[in-house]
């Protein structure tokens, strides 16, 4: 707040002004904050402590879907070790995506960027098309299309590419289908930072003996790195969080610690507070990532 | 550094040419640049000199033509293989790298063992040492410009290229970088090709100046010679101001051409003209016209005309005077007597010159006055 009211006046303007102007001004940034705040308190903070507080509930004894309200740190211990390899599968599954997705996503962006022309307006309209269907039909229609039947797996099988004869209700549907879901949040972004970048920026590269490959890496590539650092948080964030992939795509066993969480809120009888623990350590986990991950590459000059 | 050619000597274009589709940017361009020279390509925008200037670098290839350095073709070859570098309008530093690391990345892509004390001494020549570890979006317009000369000079083209290097800069600053860049071009002995569509700056500066309209050079030489003797009206009327009439040339006296200008005589001398017979440009310099209340007797070049408005500048008192051919013509007078004429708007003045200081240029529509 304070520095909404110093980003309005010079500071040493505004102690030389009379004061009701200033609280005038520091009145209207309050209320025009509060709606947002209002949101944030009943839909997310609540929430969240609701959350907190389930997830240190214990069960009732005999009584499957009652809980008391206690500190119970067994549902956390049972998070961070029944768990684990779930936790582990998400976090690999999510940066394979993120990886993946990264490399389809720089190319298609660079090329929308400096060498789409007039299409390019027409690849952006591809890139947010898939928006306009829902994100579950969408991974339906993966499923399809990846099933034994289908013409993927078909080919592939000609080809004597497919060794174990499926792709579907494999680790590969699911960070295929990761990879799919999640391709705009990495496209967007980048071609957002690379069209931002001032093309004489990157002839002077070639002006000062840099050719085509140093050019791009030492001046094209860091300059859209504020762009690569929002498109992969974008993707791996809900990657890491998503089940509705593993759900329709993935194998039976082997799931990812999204689905644990489904399972455990909606078809568990009693599995509310691991539920909640689980979805506390994932955020945290994830908090933890990011932090070191834009501690490492993050370049707040070009934000 | 694979594919670099180091070329020594005058930079030559040879029949360049450029075209974009149907549009020619560039047309058919001959032009030698004498090594160690500050050269200026003049032009009102569009007019192809910044093409041209892109050609040298190998930002753009032409479309026919040769393009050299010395006895090198540079025809074709990259930007990153020829030894010539720009200072981009508005300066295209790289945003994410240090001013240092901005003014070292030419000497470290050539693998420069000297890079570092090569940085180090640009900087100081463009006396941005003490802010060598900002990132350029700390510093002001006119440092940025000064980064972005350091960056090109560090790698001692054989020729540096300026795309409107002051364009961005307030007034009083861009005096300031053109005294600066005339003080390092001398210092650093190299080839200047500074592109500009800033009349005055490209006087100031440059050795030899070439005027560019559509696409070709109309006129090239020193500042002086081109503003004393313009050998068209696109050149007449783009540098500095002009007092023209069409006029049609009736014959000669001695060394003059005599011509008629809407019913007055006026005389130019032969050497002065481009024209020797029909239709003719007729031309003065505001400065070269002498404004009077009586008409002076003898000279022959006189005309009358009405005064629109006079304006007291300090040095010099300018007029706008209203001519029998309906043109307004202006001329300035030095403020040399303790008591000037006055002069009042309505007030009938007789205009004289000396014949040897008018010009006559085709009148040639083919090039559209500015």
């Amino acid at each position: 707040m304070s520095g909404l009211a110093q980003v309005a006046g010079d500071p040493g303007v505004s102690r030389a002004a009379p004061a009701p102007e200033s609280t005038k001004r520091s009145r209207t940034a309050y209320l025009l904050l509060l709606p947002g705040a209002l949101w944030l308190g009943v839909f997310f903070v609540l929430p969240l402590v609701q959350l907190a507080s389930v997830s240190l509930q214990s069960r009732y004894p005999g009584f499957p879907g009652y809980y008391y309200r206690d500190v119970n740190v067994e549902n956390y211990v049972s998070a961070l070790t029944d768990y684990a390899p779930h936790f582990a599968r998400s976090f690999l599954y999510a940066g394979l995506a993120t990886l993946l997705a990264f490399v389809v996503a720089y190319p298609l962006a660079y090329a929308m960027a400096f060498k789409a022309g007039r299409w390019r307006n027409l690849m952006m309209i591809c890139v947010i098309a898939p928006f306009f269907t829902s994100f579950i039909l969408r991974t339906f229609a993966w499923s399809q299309i990846l099933a034994d039947e289908g013409w993927v797996a078909r080919t592939l099988d000609v080809l004597h590419l497919l060794p174990g004869g499926h792709i579907i209700n494999t680790p590969v549907a699911v960070v295929a289908g990761l990879t799919y879901n999640f391709l705009p949040f990495m496209v967007l972004p980048i071609y957002a930072s690379l069209e931002r970048a001032d093309p004489r920026v990157i002839e002077a590269g070639g002006d000062l003996y840099a050719n085509g490959f140093t050019t791009f890496r030492t001046v094209t590539l860091p300059m859209s790195m504020p762009g690569v650092l929002a498109g992969t948080l974008l993707t791996f964030i809900p990657a890491a969080g998503d089940f509705v992939n593993m759900e329709l795509l993935g194998p039976q066993r082997g799931k990812m610690v999204g689905n644990v969480i489904n399972d455990q809120f909606l078809a568990i009888p009693g599995g509310y507070p691991v539920a909640a623990a689980l979805s506390f350590t994932l955020m945290a986990a994830i908090l933890a990532m990011v932090f070191l991950y834009v501690r490492r590459f993050g370049t707040e000059e070009l934000v | 550094m694979a594919g670099f050619r180091e070329a020594r000597g005058d930079l030559r274009l040879e029949g360049v040419t450029k075209a974009f589709g149907d549009f020619t940017a560039v047309d058919d361009i001959d032009l030698t640049v004498p090594r160690g020279s500050f050269f200026a390509l003049l032009g009102p925008s569009g007019c192809g000199k910044t093409t041209t200037l892109r050609m040298v670098a190998g930002l753009e290839q032409p479309t026919a033509g040769r393009v050299m350095i010395g006895d090198t073709d540079l025809t074709g070859s990259r930007p990153y293989e020829r030894p010539v570098n720009t200072v981009f309008q508005s300066y295209a530093l790289f945003p994410h790298l240090t001013i240092r690391d901005n003014v070292a990345f030419g000497p470290k892509r050539r693998k420069d063992k000297d890079a570092a004390r090569r940085t180090d001494e640009a900087l100081e020549l463009v006396q941005m040492t003490p802010l060598a570890g900002r990132k350029p979006a700390q510093l002001s317009g006119g440092q940025q410009q000064r980064v972005a000369l350091a960056r090109a000079l560090v790698n001692h083209p054989e020729v540096l290229l300026l795309d409107e290097p002051l364009g961005a800069l307030d007034l009083k600053l861009r005096r300031e970088m053109q005294v600066e860049l005339k003080r390092i071009q001398t210092e650093v002995g190299l080839t200047f090709i500074h592109v500009t569509h800033d009349q005055e700056e490209a006087m100031t500066m440059a050795d030899t100046v070439a005027v560019m309209n559509r696409g070709r050079i109309e006129q090239l030489g020193a500042p002086a010679s081109l503003y004393d003797l313009p050998r068209t009206r696109f050149v007449a009327n783009f540098l500095g101001q002009a007092n023209t009439g069409v006029g049609t040339i009736e014959g000669t006296d001695g060394d003059h051409l005599v011509a008629d200008v809407l019913g007055t005589k006026v005389r130019i001398l032969r050497s002065r003209s481009e024209v020797h017979e029909g239709q003719v440009l007729f031309g003065v310099r505001p400065e070269k016209v002498t404004v009077s209340r009586d008409q002076p007797a003898g000279v022959g070049n006189d005309v009358k005309g009405v005064v629109r408005d006079v304006s007291f500048l300090g040095v010099a008192t300018s007029y706008l005077v209203d001519m029998p051919s309906g043109a307004t013509w202006s001329c300035y007078e030095q403020n040399l007597d303790v008591d000037p004429i006055d002069l009042r708007p309505g007030d009938e003045v007789w205009l004289t010159w000396n014949p040897g200081h008018a010009f006559g240029v085709p009148v040639d529509d083919a090039v559209v006055p500015a």
